[in-house]
Order: structure tokens, then C-alpha cells, then sequence
């Protein structure tokens, strides 16, 4: 059996051609692309979005999420949406999105609102919860973290996926599920470039598909699989979903859109194929499991320290501020905080070496009061993606009882591994897209959204600013028409696409893939120079002219992931063109060039943009807080949203 | 030129992500279906389950299990190297019990 060959069980549509004609666009179909699509429909405007894989569970929060961050408007929260965007700014050096961040906190949770009507759950309506700490009786909403500011939300995220996909059913948005996008069509209108739709393929049939639409938004997530590759447990080497690799900043790219921070990658934090442990099934007190009370191997408990190094003694006190404090930062883009944001966390790890507790530590939940217990192991863990099924249900299955039983931690903890500094990902607020305040790109009719943004931020940011895309999106759909697209842009496509089938032997889509990140390793890792970078582009320039031509496939899988490694490709391109860019060293964007150590010099710190024209990378210089006073330019383009909306 | 005809082969990897029980399984193709890498392809005898033709693809992410009628039908395991450990719990030991030179507060 486990060598069979099967007839491929779908039609060959191989050279067919399918076009379709909407008002607005939305490529991706996770949570922003779905917010997107829905905004714009809820309009008048007929939508069409685009999913690689099955819209239902689709997406890095497909089959969940289990906080949601900075909902600032929430009934219970003691923080404004400036404090919390401002900080954010703050915190990330002014490497940072003020303005998605600002939409996420001023709008995050009317979103939440959104999820409830469309049959999410948002609040513990069983009272499952009922006397808890981190629980409102009066809005039964649940809160994480900061227990006396109440910003982050722990929601039901299992629930949102499906109940957005009925919205836009119900809504007649037309979902093109197993449909890569491809490339962007770009139209000259009046010597300024218009998006004009995208291409497509359909990865179970390989029909192609022309997407006609005024206006268009990218919500495609975030690149990956640049510097981390296994060939064996390909799905386990990145974190987010197997097939969310950055194809809609390659596309972007090809089509001349603005990028910037492109030059940040940080040492790998998660891959679950080989060099860290399930990063979440393991005993841990990060995210999911914060305040997870940690013992060591003889049972000694880890302390935790307030940010003045002061033990807190009883568990309640995790989940507050400092004395002199109004708040902390933790989550998704929140590592190492600065000391004005940083919330309670274990003693550092070198610090209980010191001390002489011992490994291997373990989280004991048995030790914490019985409802802090259940909200993590039962709801939190059942409600983030990939824990629900591997981790509650087997676990619970192998007789894991949570108030008898402690789960070992691996290496330190959250991260579970150490990585080597040239083994890199996009995380922590990476780069991404350049926007103005409609979220537009810098062509006209193309917006983006969710992780596709620079410095972006997990799922309610996801939401928020797919939202708001749609919302712009869909209002500059109805001041134009259809643009015209090129015949030949179609046709060498197509060519482009289907080249791979043509062959009947050749390399697959795994050793180019491995090739490339072995290429991202050696010459984009933890220490840059020019020299280093150009070799590296040099050799990418060697692999798309001889190796490229030889990629063989032979069936739609096969040549989407081929695809996905083409725009692998690309956006190496354009990470070793970013490095080449910035000519210091700097922090906040974890960018180290042995040639130019100078860390952040004043001259140099502001954003630096990148972009593709004729083939040449063309940079840019934006200054940090370009967005302006958040609250004031929010509210000056946004008066039909302001004081309840829709 | 001519396309290559379609084939569907089956690509091995060292771990077996996901485990059917044949006495459970209706062969509905739901976990085929919703899957976000397309790992399956439906069984090409009707009424069995799917085939797992992309096992390395497979992001462990649980949506098949999830979208299963028929619990214990399809089962997810990570790779034998991903399996966590628990323990029973230990009483926290007093004084006493933690031994001199292992000092845990200066």
C-alpha cells in the first residue's frame, strides 16, 4: 500500500481557463481574508475570495486561537487604544506598525462582536468560569494576562474559522477553495500602476484562473521556509500552516509593490522537525500556559519575579502589575519587554542554574487554584490551534490528569530549543507591506491585511485589519471600473505555472527548497556583510536560471508546491536585497553586518523601503511614526466607523 | 510537447501522522476535505477512507480529527520524537529534604 501509485482522482483541467469578475478581490482565506471579504460584501460589493487550501479550517488560526489581544474597547478594560498602540510603538523601537496596531486596538473588538453574531463564542456563557479572577460576571468575558487592565481576551478560537465561513456563504461572497493565487495583474492607468485582479491555478485540477476585479487585498500571511527546511517532516519545519510560505509577498514583490523591514529575520524560535520540541506540548508558563506554576526535578517551585526582581508569592499576583505600573505587555510579538512593559516571569533560566535548581522542570498545574488550572489545561489549550487534538484529547486519553501529573519541559521552556544563529525565521513582528492609513499598498486598487503587513501581529490584528481592508477596499471599488488586463501578462503565466509538467524527469520542489535555505543559511544568517549577501544572490540568480528550468511535475500538488518554492525564491531575493540595504547594525530588527557594526546609528534609523522596478530593487526611506497622532488621523478618515458604526 | 499524464504516488516520510480504524470509518472524505495541506486524496474504492499521499506534508494542526463523524475513525500522532513526558506530581519538599550545597534562595 504505502508505495502505491494511484490514478490521480481529480479532472485534468490543464489548459483551461476559467475568468472571473467581481467589485473586490481578497487572496488568502484565514482570518483577515475572511474579515476582508466580509467587510466588502456587507457593502454591496460582490466578492470573491481565494484559498490554496479549505477555507473552513484554513489559515494559522484555523482550528483555533485562544487569546485575543489588545481589544482595548472592551467593557472591561481599564486601558485606552492609544495607551496600548503607543506602547507597542515604544516597545518595538518605532520598528513597529502603528497604524494596524492602532486599528487592532480600536477596533479589535467589535470584531469579537462580529465572531459572536456570526456563532463564535466569546464569553463563557456556560459558567463554566463563574467566580474566577480572569472572569467579568457581568460580560462573562474571560481575561489573560493582565488581570487588572483586561486587554487580552482568552476566546473560543476553534469556533471562528467555520462561522466565518458561513457569513460569506450567507453573504454570497463566491469562495474559490484549492486555488493558489498566483501573481498580481497590473494595469497602467495614466502611467500610475492599478492592480487589476490575480491569477490563479486550481491545485487538485490545474485550471487556470483569471481574477478580474477593481480592487484587490493581499491576505496572504507571512513568508517561510527561507532559512528553515526539512525534507522529511517538511509540515513541521515553520511554524504557521505548511503552505502559508509568503507567496503573496512574492507576488507582490514581481508586481513592484513596497516592502519594508525586510531585512529582519530573528534566531528561529519554532520547528517542530527536529531541533525544538513540540513547541506547545510540552510544560511550559508562555502564552497558552501563562502563569503556569514550574517546578524543578526535586518539586522546588520557580519563583516568579515582579520586574524589580521581587518574588511574587501567590499565583494572582502573576497576573497584575508592578507596584508603580499601569500595565504590562505580553503576547505573541512581546519577547524580552522593555522595563516600563515588562509583567511578571519566572526567574531567568542562568539565574536558577546558579541557584542549583534542577533539571529537567516540569509545569505542575496541580499547584495553582483549580480555576486558573481549568482555563489552561481544558479551555486555553483546547482552543489553540494544534493543541486541542494532540495534546487535551490524546494527552487526557494517556490518563494525563492535570492535578496529578506535571508535564516536562524541554530545554528552557517557551522556545524549547536553541537554535543556531543561522537558523532564521519571520517572527516577532517581521517585515511586510507598506501601507498608507486605508491599508493600500502603493498601487492603486491593492490593500493588505493580517500578517501580510510589516510588523504584524497575530489574530485579532489579523481580523481588525481585514476588516478595515475590505472596508477601503470595497469603497475605492465603487469609483472604478474593471481595468483592462494583458493578454500576454496571462499567457506567459500560464507558461510560467504549467512549465514544470512539461518535464518528465527532473529535480522536485524539496531540493530546491532545501538548496535554498542551506543558500539563506550560509549567506543570510546570524552575521551579514556585503560581500556574504552577494554571494548569496549570486547563487540564487545561478539556481533560477539552470535549476529552475529543470523542476519536474506531474500532477497539481506537486506543481503547487513547486510554485511555492518559485516564490521561495523570490522572497529570498528580496530579504538579501533588504540586507544589502541597511549599511548599520540594529537591534530592534535583530540585523547584525559585520562590515557596518555601528548599532542603530541616528542617521540611519528609520524605515527602509524595497521594491522591484524593471527588475531592479529600488530603495526607499520612510520615517518612523509616518502615520502621524493615531487617534486624530484614525478619526479623520474614518468618521463613517467612529462612535459605533458599520 | 506533451503534459505529463497525472499520477498520484505516494510520497513516504519517517513518521505516520495519521492512523485510520477501518471498523470506524464510513469513507465520507470530510478529514480529506477540510485538510488545508491536501495531504489526502480520497480512496479510490468507495467507502473506505481517504489515502494519506503526502504524509511529510502534514502540519499536525488536528482539523481532519475535528471534522470526523465518527470519533476514533482518524488519529493524529506526532513524529515518535515530539511525544511529551508526564510524571505524578511531587509534594514540594521542605527545607530539610533539599540537601546542603543545593541551596535554591541565596
Amino acid at each position: 500500500m504505502s508505495t502505491d501509485t494511484y490514478q490521480w482522482p481529480y479532472p485534468n483541467e490543464f489548459g483551461q481557463t476559467e475568468t472571473v469578475e467581481s467589485d473586490v478581490l481578497v487572496l488568502g482565506g484565514g482570518l483577515a481574508g475572511c474579515f476582508a471579504a466580509i467587510a466588502a460584501a456587507q457593502r454591496g460589493q460582490r466578492v470573491v475570495l481565494v484559498e490554496k487550501g479549505a477555507t473552513q479550517r484554513s489559515g494559522a488560526a484555523g482550528t483555533g486561537f485562544d487569546h485575543w489581544e489588545s481589544a482595548c474597547t472592551n467593557p472591561c478594560s481599564q486601558v485606552t487604544p492609544e495607551e496600548i498602540a503607543y506602547a507597542y510603538v515604544d516597545e518595538q523601537d518605532h520598528y513597529s506598525n502603528g497604524i494596524s496596531h492602532y486599528i487592532e486596538c480600536r477596533e479589535g473588538y467589535d470584531r469579537l462582536l462580529d465572531l459572536e453574531r456570526f456563532g463564535g463564542k466569546i464569553r463563557d456563557t456556560e459558567d463554566e468560569f463563574l467566580g474566577a479572577e480572569f472572569r467579568d460576571n457581568e460580560t462573562k468575558l474571560m481575561f489573560a494576562y493582565d488581570y487588572k487592565n483586561r486587554f487580552t481576551l482568552r476566546v473560543w478560537g476553534s469556533t471562528f474559522k467555520p462561522a466565518l465561513l458561513r457569513e460569506m456563504n450567507r453573504l454570497g461572497v463566491r469562495v474559490y477553495d484549492r486555488t493558489e493565487a498566483t501573481s498580481l495583474l497590473i494595469a497602467a492607468a495614466g502611467g500610475k500602476k492599478r492592480c487589476a485582479g490575480a491569477t490563479g491555478m486550481n491545485v487538485r485540477t490545474g485550471r487556470f484562473l483569471v481574477f478580474r476585479a477593481k480592487s484587490t487585498v493581499l491576505a496572504m500571511s507571512r513568508p517561510a521556509r527561507v532559512w528553515l527546511f526539512n525534507p522529511d517532516l517538511a509540515g513541521l519545519c515553520e511554524f504557521r500552516p505548511f503552505q502559508s510560505i509568503g507567496s503573496g509577498h512574492a507576488m507582490g514583490w514581481r508586481a513592484g509593490v513596497e516592502f519594508t523591514m525586510m531585512e529582519k529575520s530573528v534566531k528561529a524560535e519554532f520547528s517542530a522537525a527536529g531541533r525544538s520540541f513540540p513547541p506547545y506540548g510540552t510544560g511550559n508558563n508562555h502564552n497558552t500556559w501563562y502563569a503556569a506554576t514550574m517546578v524543578d526535578a526535586r518539586g522546588v517551585e520557580i519563583p516568579y519575579l515582579d520586574r524589580d526582581g521581587n518574588v511574587l508569592k501567590t499565583v494572582s499576583e502573576r497576573y497584575y502589575p508592578a507596584k508603580g505600573q499601569k500595565f504590562f505587555l505580553k503576547g505573541g510579538v512581546i519577547d524580552d519587554p522593555k522595563y516600563e512593559y515588562r509583567g511578571p516571569e519566572t526567574m531567568p533560566f542562568e539565574e536558577l542554574m546558579k541557584r542549583g535548581y534542577q533539571l529537567p522542570f516540569y509545569a505542575d498545574l496541580s499547584r495553582m487554584p483549580e480555576l486558573e488550572r481549568k482555563v489552561i489545561w481544558g479551555m486555553m489549550i483546547g482552543e489553540e490551534a494544534k493543541t486541542k487534538i494532540p495534546i487535551l484529547e490524546y494527552y487526557s486519553e494517556r490518563g494525563f490528569d492535570p492535578s496529578r501529573h506535571a508535564l516536562q519541559s524541554y530545554g528552557n521552556g517557551w522556545q524549547s530549543a536553541s537554535f543556531l544563529p543561522q537558523e532564521r525565521q519571520f517572527f516577532g513582528a517581521p517585515g511586510g507591506i507598506l501601507h498608507d492609513w486605508d491599508l493600500k499598498t502603493n498601487i492603486d486598487g491593492l490593500y493588505a491585511a493580517g500578517d501580510q503587513l510589516f510588523a504584524s501581529d497575530c489574530a485579532g490584528h489579523a481580523c481588525a485589519t481585514g476588516h478595515y481592508a475590505g472596508r477601503k477596499a470595497a469603497a475605492y471599488a465603487v469609483t472604478v471600473p474593471l481595468a483592462e488586463v494583458c493578454a500576454d501578462d496571462l499567457e506567459k503565466e500560464q507558461m510560467r505555472l504549467y512549465a514544470p509538467m512539461y518535464r518528465r524527469e527532473g529535480m522536485g520542489w524539496k531540493e530546491l527548497n532545501m538548496a535554498i535555505s542551506k543558500a539563506m543559511q550560509n549567506y543570510c544568517g546570524g552575521v551579514k556583510c556585503k560581500d556574504l549577501l552577494l554571494e548569496g544572490l549570486d547563487l540564487l540568480r545561478s539556481y533560477r536560471e539552470e535549476i529552475v528550468p529543470q523542476l519536474s511535475c506531474h500532477n497539481p500538488h506537486d506543481l503547487m508546491r513547486t510554485h511555492e518554492v518559485l516564490d521561495i525564491l523570490d522572497v529570498s531575493e528580496l530579504v538579501l536585497h533588504a540586507c544589502l540595504m541597511r549599511e548599520s547594525s540594529s537591534k530592534p530588527l535583530c540585523f547584525e553586518r559585520s562590515d557596518f557594526p555601528e548599532m542603530d546609528p541616528p542617521q540611519d534609523r528609520h524605515f527602509i523601503t524595497i521594491r522591484q522596478e524593471n527588475g531592479q530593487p529600488v530603495r526607499g526611506v520612510v520615517e518612523h511614526d509616518y502615520f502621524g497622532d493615531l487617534k486624530q488621523e484614525y478619526e479623520k478618515r474614518n468618521p463613517d466607523y467612529v462612535g459605533g458604526e458599520l | 510537447m506533451e503534459m505529463n499524464p497525472l499520477t498520484a504516488k505516494f510520497v513516504p516520510c519517517s513518521a505516520e501522522p495519521l492512523v485510520f480504524d477501518d471498523s470506524q470509518c464510513v469513507g465520507c472524505n470530510r478529514c480529506a476535505n477540510v485538510c488545508q495541506c491536501d495531504i489526502f486524496i480520497p480512496s479510490p474504492e468507495k467507502g473506505r477512507h481517504p489515502v494519506v499521499l503526502y504524509p511529510g506534508e502534514c502540519y499536525y494542526c488536528g482539523a481532519c480529527v475535528m471534522a470526523c463523524p465518527r470519533p476514533g475513525a482518524i488519529r493524529l500522532q506526532h513524529p515518535l520524537m515530539n511525544r511529551a513526558k508526564f510524571v505524578p506530581v511531587k509534594p514540594a519538599p521542605t527545607a530539610s529534604d533539599i540537601k546542603k550545597g543545593e541551596a535554591i534562595h541565596e
